[in-house]
């Protein structure tokens, strides 16, 4: 302190100022007359009374309600169909698999509910499977996994992630997939059936790809080794995650469609928000424009029941729904936009009234003269 | 023989330190050498070295709590069952504040480094035994014992005890800048001469401390013991000026030296806001406390309802699942690392660089700039800026404060007439006026002939010399009174000179006295402070070089000098000749030449290009004043030394004194004499000057009539000073100096000693007169003021001058007013300790009891209140100081007299800590240092007196009208832009972490986030850094110039109007709306969707930013540039990070990655309408308050705002008209407040705009009682004039 106070003086030129009354160069302590410095920046100071934010009120309210009738006209002209299929119900079809089936049973068991559609499904229909309370979002579950095994990292793939623990090595072998995620896939096949008036079950053909994001597809998802080679020697010396009846290189024949980049496996991993959720399973694509995709009739869901939700107290569906460019349906939206535009326009009058009745008492700005 | 063996023999601590001469041991090894046990002069003021860096700022930085919370925080994620985050992701916060703040530490311990090295390397002289003579070593290498010389221009390297001066008079001057500010030089003295090689004495002195005026002890040598004191030690840091060469031994090294002792860090003071916000922190910390309970009891409960292992539960390594509860206290601590924000640490951060940017804008204020000292305003205390903003008392010292402290000498008393100098009064004013139009007016020399013609010259050098000390014309102009004159011309041509008949020898010995009872130093203009630039061989640039051609004195053997003596010699001998000549003209003649004693020879004396003046250098300006005023009738102080000095009388003689000793002034005595020698009567001759308290019991007759004129001086406000004299037989003189030497070399209790020997001498004094010195206001004084009291704030001023002086002066300054009612406490007169007691008391609880009746008139009285310093004293005693305070409550203004430098802080920290009031004190000298440093803001003015105040403040200004500036605008900006910043901070943090917990009802209290751990950090980073750190010292609520002319609007910063508890509580609701909206919208437009988790976070992330900033976006008050760019660059910059990141990172952030995840929500309109919806429902209830409010009950400042935008004339227009309306009703008593209130509708509707009656407008003394203020009348209540009246000498 000492020591920087000399060279305070000094280098203020504190002394030099006495050098000699001809020193003009001197630099003086003065400020700088800037308005920056000076605090006198030109500034816009906006004054939030009741006269000054009605017209944001009005603006507000005239935007909103419009988008709102938008969102839930949109909303309205989606079609969605829902099944549970859990079999929860003694009547349900599919409640003796329910009951006996665990994650140790081998055989498979099948279930096949009938349905009806009262309306014709025009567009693409997306086939959804939906499980609820099931918590894909707890802590310890959604980092149960390791995205560079995914990614086709060797390495990972020989030696996964720490993360994955316990589902990370079976009997001295990497688990791949590894992690709770991946070990807890849904596993139910889905088939619908087209019953004609007649009788006869015609099978609607379901696209297994294009339900993933396309990036995770192909960025975030790799086979390791590259898409071409064998992936059954590629997942050698890796074993199966524990409840998987079959390795994941035996999870399609479509060898685009297989391995890590299986979109089922990627639609999985990709961990829902809530524990009530929805995953694309399927899409019924639109054949022509003559013929609607899912015509009005009967139909009936074969269900191979492989995923027990008993443990907890979970429920599977299938849904069924087209799409707009606002998603699946889902009125929230619209509703919540056509309240608030009449709460502000509401309180856009309020204001207004408000204003008329007191604004002026203040609003003497305006000296006269 | 080692003294300081014996010393250590002596037994436990020694007082002293003991230094022999290193010469003898200069070849021997360390460990022999005798003064190795004390520091060298190397100093290190650096805290680390290159390799305990890392280790000790840790240490230093782990102290602070914050730090460890972070740290805990931190490692708690690295336990596997309880983290939330990536274990290493979460170090990243806690690296980043701690590197941060090491790499700051670390450039200033640089810096440090550094200038300590320069320093330490710095050449220097020092003798050496081998060579014999002086040899440069470096400063570093000087020890405790070493013999130094300083060249002049030097700076001295260590403290050092002069031996040996060039000057034959052993004088040695010294200029203490450095240290303390004080520009005028000080001189030091050899006490005794020495030659190094013989040195052969012992110095013992005092260990080292920090007092830097005062020293003592002894060289001991051959058994006789030479006392030394301050006056022969020459401190480290300061600059020898004015002696070609001085030595001495060093006894004082490297950080013993004083200045180094007295090199404290800036001063940390905790503001009143933060240890406020420190209480809103340990809220937060019981917020999250509930939040975390709330979420380990919500996952127990969750994991009860299932009855068997779901698939998604994870066992253990070894297969087991947790129990419950266990898992509970696990979510507990999870939660806590999850929600930790909450808890605003980066708050302090924030607040630190806040407040740096506050200061740097009040430092930059070129309203606070000082032309004529070219001096800035200095914020001292970076941390305490908003407290300028609550400023609830102000307690001010008068000289220096709210006076110049540039004394103009007005009248004088000689032997009870009295001499009224009135045309001095004029020409003061006028000269007054000159200084403060200096540039505007050069013409203006012409107008007044009278003046004196070298006033340009003047002007030239106070502008080349900014700060010479009590030089300013105000004191060296003189005009001296006509009769007064010619008496002292007749009494002189009377009379030979020296043998003076008795009736005229007063008045000639009361100039004599003027002239020569002082300390004041003789320079010539050209030897004053030379500072010329040449490159010596030896000197780094650091050094300034060699000697001024010109030293000191008139003496020195340089041939300019010697021109200027013979010069000045001939000078006295024409002046000789014409006083001798009785021609009438000559009765002017003397003024106009003796206050410029040698210009009339300018002519001449220029072509020699010699100094042309003489020039005074005085400790304080009351010494100046009276100088100029001796050397304006004709007697000049030429020169002044240790030994004798010299004065020309009118007649032109000069008269050389041997001065024999110098009492000096102390304040316990308040007075100083000089013994001195007559050249011709060879009489001893006392002079004493001094406070009349001091002087009048120790005179031989009572002085009635001077005491009656002092006592009209002090009525008109003038500083009062009495000469006396006395004869002193050489026997009596001689016994007393066997007591005064004994008194000087002791050491212990040395001052009491020395003390009660100069008051053993100063008895019997014969009375000469007495001086009339004015102390005229600064600029502004009364203005700021009353704007203070407008502001609210209560005004106390505390000086030591007498109680009719202050009285007056606190009339001038608008302190107290006309129509106050003034109750006086003075107890000065009771001598009795026990009676005055009872006074006081029984003035106290009379004053109290009567109070009451004025607050419930109508119009409340204002109530000002005068105390003298005795009855001061008593009031601060434990059982009258409840009665004390409350009746300071009452008071709108205070003032206390004759108060002693501990009484004026009692006085501060009693009514800070029975009111809990916020206090500011101000002052300029080192009498109010303990003031300053009681309040809790200490305001130094760097005056007159030195820098002992601002070294001790936290705020240091240059003149009094600056303080209204730096509270009503910048104190007032500070404290709102601070306070709406902290809540600002809390909300914004609340707000945020309650999106992650909302989510934990919705994934089983898991302590899963949304969102993903990056961008929380950047959030917080980068995303909603800036904007509150731009609105904490950008935001401008009311301009500059209308909060100037409105000081009420300061009113709310007092009531803590900007930071109540109720405020930060709508805050903290608004933030849990928020957030419930923030998630709650996003939450009902996806629930049941395939969204997954980072997706649904990412709307619910990008919501919230819109939220938290528009919300800022409603609080902000002025939009400037910096603001549009950094909101918007706000906004800008969360896009495109988030896109980056999202973008780039695929699998680098395991188990989670936000991989294309806003590329996605982008892409899908519903995103935008989810975050549109959810800002305007987030922000709609604060948006329509706001409107309501500002509409329904429109508070003082959002009037002030309506004020600001009109146009400026329309504003001028309003606020004069508003001025008028206000001292309207202050002006017309009968005119009640309801009045005034329905004139001003009647006048102006527009007046109407605040409704909040001013105080002036509800104090508008209405109807009141006659209350006459005048002193008479006040004095008349003293118990001096009407003793019984105790009880009812409350006024009236």
């Amino acid at each position: 302190m000492m020591a920087s106070s000399y060279n305070i003086k000094e280098e203020d030129g504190h002394h030099s100022g006495s050098s000699g009354p001809g020193g003009n160069a001197v630099r003086t302590k003065k400020p700088d007359n800037t308005a920056f410095k000076q605090q006198r920046l030109p500034a816009w100071q906006p004054i939030i009374t009741a006269g000054t934010v009605l017209p944001a009120f009005f603006i507000i309210g005239l935007i909103f309600i419009p988008i709102g009738i938008g969102l839930y006209v949109t909303s309205n002209n989606i079609k969605e169909f829902e099944i549970d299929y859990t079999g929860i119900d003694i009547s349900s079809p599919c409640f003796n698999c329910s009951q006996s089936y665990s994650w140790n049973t081998t055989t498979s068991c099948t279930c096949s509910i009938p349905f009806s559609l009262d309306q014709p499904f025009e567009s693409n229909v997306f086939m959804y499977y939906g499980l609820s309370n099931f918590y894909q979002n707890h802590r310890r579950y959604v980092k149960s996994r390791d995205d560079s095994q995914l990614n086709g990292n060797l390495d990972s793939l020989k030696a996964p992630s720490k993360e994955c623990e316990p589902y990370r090595i079976n009997e001295n072998m990497p688990i791949a997939p590894c992690g709770a995620i991946a070990n807890s896939m849904f596993n139910d096949t889905l088939d619908l059936f087209y019953i004609d008036p007649n009788g006869t079950r015609t099978p609607i053909p379901l696209m297994k790809t294009g339900i993933a994001w396309w990036t995770d597809k192909h960025v975030k998802f790799r086979n390791p080794g590259g898409s071409s080679s064998n992936l059954t020697a590629v997942f050698y010396g890796t074993t199966k995650p524990l409840s998987w009846p079959k390795p994941v290189y035996e999870l399609d024949t479509d060898p685009e469609n297989n391995g890590f980049v299986n979109e089922d496996l990627i639609v999985w991993m990709r961990t829902a928000a809530l524990p009530t959720f929805r995953k694309l399973y399927r899409i019924i694509q639109k054949k022509n424009s003559l013929t609607p995709t899912l015509p009005r009739g009967n139909y009936t869901l074969d269900i191979v029941y492989n995923y027990p939700v008993r443990s907890f107290d979970g429920r599977k569906r299938m849904i069924l729904s087209t799409i707009s460019w606002m998603g699946g349906k889902n009125p929230f939206l619209g509703i919540a936009y056509i309240s608030v535009g009449s709460v502000c326009f509401f309180l856009g009058v309020v204001l207004l009234f408000i204003h008329h009745k007191y604004g002026n008492r203040n609003n003497s700005s305006d000296i006269p003269n | 023989f080692f003294p300081w063996l014996v010393c250590r023999w002596r037994g436990g601590d020694c007082w002293c330190r003991t230094v022999v001469s290193n010469l003898p041991y200069e070849d021997q090894r360390p460990r022999n050498q005798p003064n190795r046990r004390y520091a060298g002069n190397a100093v290190k003021t650096n805290k680390y070295t290159l390799w305990s860096f890392l280790p000790i700022n840790l240490c230093e930085q782990f102290r602070r709590l914050a730090n460890i919370y972070f740290v805990g925080i931190a490692a708690l994620n690295f336990i596997p069952e309880v983290n939330a985050f990536q274990p290493q992701v979460a170090l990243i916060p806690i690296c980043v504040i701690l590197t941060l703040t090491a790499i700051k530490d670390a450039w200033e311990d640089f810096r440090r480094y550094q200038s300590d090295r320069e320093l330490n390397g710095t050449p220097c002289l020092v003798y050496s035994r081998s060579q014999h003579g002086f040899v440069e070593r470096r400063w570093k290498d000087i020890q405790v014992g070493d013999f130094v010389q300083v060249l002049a221009n030097d700076i001295i390297p260590a403290d050092i005890l002069l031996l040996h001066a060039s000057d034959p008079n052993g004088v040695c001057h010294m200029e203490t800048a450095n240290l303390d500010g004080e520009t005028n030089l000080k001189q030091r003295r050899v006490k005794s001469p020495f030659d190094p090689l013989s040195f052969n004495a012992t110095v013992i002195c005092e260990k080292p401390n920090n007092n830097l005026n005062h020293f003592k002890g002894f060289l001991e040598k051959d058994q006789i013991k030479i006392g030394f004191g301050i006056e022969s030690l020459l401190l480290r840091g300061c600059t020898v000026r004015n002696t070609a060469a001085a030595s001495g031994i060093v006894v004082y090294a490297g950080h013993d030296t004083k200045s180094m002792l007295n090199n404290n860090r800036p001063r940390y003071k905790r503001s009143r806001v933060e240890s406020k916000m420190n209480k809103e922190v340990l809220c937060c910390v019981f917020l999250l406390f509930c939040m975390c309970l709330i979420g380990a009891v919500g996952h127990v409960i969750w994991l009860k309802t299932f009855s068997s292992v779901p698939i998604y539960f994870i066992p253990d390594s070894d297969g087991n699942e947790t129990p419950s509860v266990v898992a509970g206290v696990y979510r507990f601590l999870t939660m806590i690392i999850l929600l930790q924000v909450i808890i605003p640490i980066s708050l302090y951060l924030s607040i630190e660089l806040v407040k740096m940017g506050q200061v740097f804008f009040i430092t930059q204020d070129i309203d606070l700039y000082d032309k004529e000292k070219d001096m800035r305003m200095q914020c001292r205390a970076l941390n305490i800026t908003e407290d300028l903003g609550q400023i609830q008392y102000v307690f001010s010292d008068k000289t220096g404060t709210l006076t110049e402290n540039k004394m103009v000498f007005r009248r004088c008393t000689i032997m009870g007439t009295e001499y009224p100098h009135t045309e001095n009064g004029e020409s003061g004013k006028w000269v007054g006026q000159l200084w403060s139009h200096q540039d505007t007016t050069v013409g203006r020399d012409n107008i007044l002939p009278a003046l004196p013609m070298d006033r340009h010259r003047h002007r030239d050098s106070t502008a080349g010399i900014p700060s010479l000390a009590f030089s300013s014309p105000l004191e060296r102009e003189v005009i001296p009174d006509q009769n007064l004159l010619w008496s002292v011309k007749e009494v002189e041509r009377r009379g030979v000179a020296g043998h003076w008949g008795l009736q005229g020898a007063t008045h000639l010995e009361f100039f004599l006295a003027l002239a020569i009872c002082n300390t004041v130093v003789v320079s010539t203009e050209t030897a004053q402070r030379q500072r010329v630039r040449v490159r010596g061989p030896h000197n780094s640039s650091r050094s300034r070089g060699l000697l001024p051609e010109c030293m000191e004195g008139l003496f020195a053997q340089f041939p300019c000098l010697r021109q200027l003596s013979s010069c000045l010699k001939s000078v006295s001998c024409r002046r000789h000749s014409l006083s001798e000549d009785p021609v009438q003209s000559t009765l002017y003649d003397i003024p106009t030449s003796s206050s410029s004693v040698v210009s009339e020879d300018e002519v001449q004396a220029s072509s020699l290009a010699g100094p042309k003046e003489v020039h005074y250098e005085a400790q304080s300006p009351d010494e100046a004043a009276l100088v100029h005023a001796a050397k304006a009738y004709g007697f000049t102080l030429l020169e002044r030394t240790p030994s004798h000095v010299s004065v020309r009388l009118p007649s032109g003689t000069t008269l050389t004194y041997e001065v024999l000793d110098v009492l000096t002034f102390d304040s316990v005595r308040s007075r100083m004499s000089i013994i001195v020698r007559h050249p011709h009567t060879k009489e001893i001759i006392l002079y004493t000057k001094g406070a009349d308290s001091g002087i009048m019991e120790r005179l031989r007759v009572i002085a009635n009539k001077t005491q009656k004129h002092l006592d009209m001086y002090a009525n008109d406000g003038l500083r009062t000073l009495c000469f006396t004299r006395k004869v002193v037989s050489e026997k009596n003189y001689y016994d007393w100096l066997v007591l005064r030497q004994g008194a000087m070399a002791a050491i212990d209790r040395k001052d009491e000693l020395v003390r009660k020997t100069a008051a053993d001498m100063e008895t019997n004094l014969t009375l000469l007169g007495a001086t009339g010195i004015e102390d005229r206001l600064q600029e502004n004084v009364p203005e700021t003021i009353q704007a203070l009291r407008e502001a609210g704030i209560q005004v106390c001023v505390l000086t030591g001058d007498k109680l009719e002086t202050a009285v007056n002066i606190a009339y001038s300054c608008k302190l107290l007013d006309q129509q106050d009612l003034v109750f006086t406490f003075n107890t000065e007169n009771t001598f009795s300790p026990a009676l005055r007691r009872e006074v006081c008391k029984n003035m106290l609880s009379g004053t109290l009891a009567q109070l009451p009746l004025y607050d419930t008139q109508e119009a409340k009285v204002s109530v000002g209140l005068v105390i003298d310093g005795r009855t001061l004293g008593l009031l601060l005693d434990s059982d009258l100081q409840e009665g004390f305070v409350q009746l300071c409550t009452h008071c709108r203004a205070i003032l206390c007299c004759r108060t002693t430098p501990l009484q004026k802080s009692r006085v501060v920290t009693l009514l800070r800590s029975k009111l809990g009031v916020m206090t500011l004190a101000i002052g300029d000298g080192a009498n109010d240092v303990n003031m300053i440093q009681a309040a809790d803001v200490g305001v130094g003015i760097s005056g007159q007196e030195g820098m002992q105040a601002v070294m001790a403040s936290d705020f240091a200004i240059s003149r009094f009208k600056h303080l209204k500036k730096l509270l009503l605008v910048h104190g007032h900006w500070c404290y709102n832009r601070l306070a709406n910043m902290i809540i600002y901070f809390f909300y914004k943090n609340v707000a945020y972490v309650n999106l992650l917990f909302w989510y934990q009802f919705f994934c089983g209290f898991s302590g899963t986030a949304m969102i993903d751990y990056w961008f929380m950090i950047f959030f917080n980073l980068f995303f909603t850094s800036a904007p509150p750190i731009m609105f904490g010292i950008m935001d401008r609520e009311v301009s500059a110039a209308v909060l100037l002319q409105l000081p009420e609007l300061y009113r709310r910063g007092q009531h803590e109007g900007g930071y109540r508890r109720s405020t930060f509580w709508i805050a903290i609701a608004d933030a849990f709306y928020q957030s419930l909206v923030c998630f709650f919208v996003p939450y009902w437009t996806y629930k049941g969707s395939d969204i997954d988790i980072f997706t649904l976070g990412t709307p619910m992330n990008t919501a919230s930013l819109f939220t938290i900033i528009f919300h800022l976006a409603i609080e902000i008050k002025s939009w400037t540039v910096v603001h549009w760019v950094i909101m918007v660059g706000s906004v800008v910059v969360y896009f495109v990070v988030t896109l980056a990141f999202c973008a780039m990172c695929v699998s680098c952030n395991p188990p989670s990655d936000p991989y294309w995840t806003m590329q996605e929500q982008m892409s899908d309109p519903m995103f935008y309408l989810v975050c549109i919806l959810t800002t305007v429902v987030a922000l709609l209830p604060r948006y329509t308050l706001h409107a309501l409010r500002g509409t329904l009950v429109p508070s003082d400042h959002l009037r002030a705002r309506q004020i600001d935008n009109m146009p400026p004339h329309h504003r001028d227009l309003w606020l004069q008209e508003w001025k008028k309306l206000k001292d309207l009703c202050a002006s017309y008593p009968s005119l009640s407040s309801s009045t005034a209130q329905r004139y001003s509708t009647a006048q102006s509707p527009s007046l109407t705009l605040v409704q909040d009656p001013s105080p002036a407008l509800a104090q508008s003394p209405s109807l009141t009682p006659v209350q006459d203020p005048s002193p008479s009348l006040v004095q008349s209540l003293n118990p001096k004039l009407a003793p019984n009246q105790g009880l009812n000498s409350a006024a009236l």
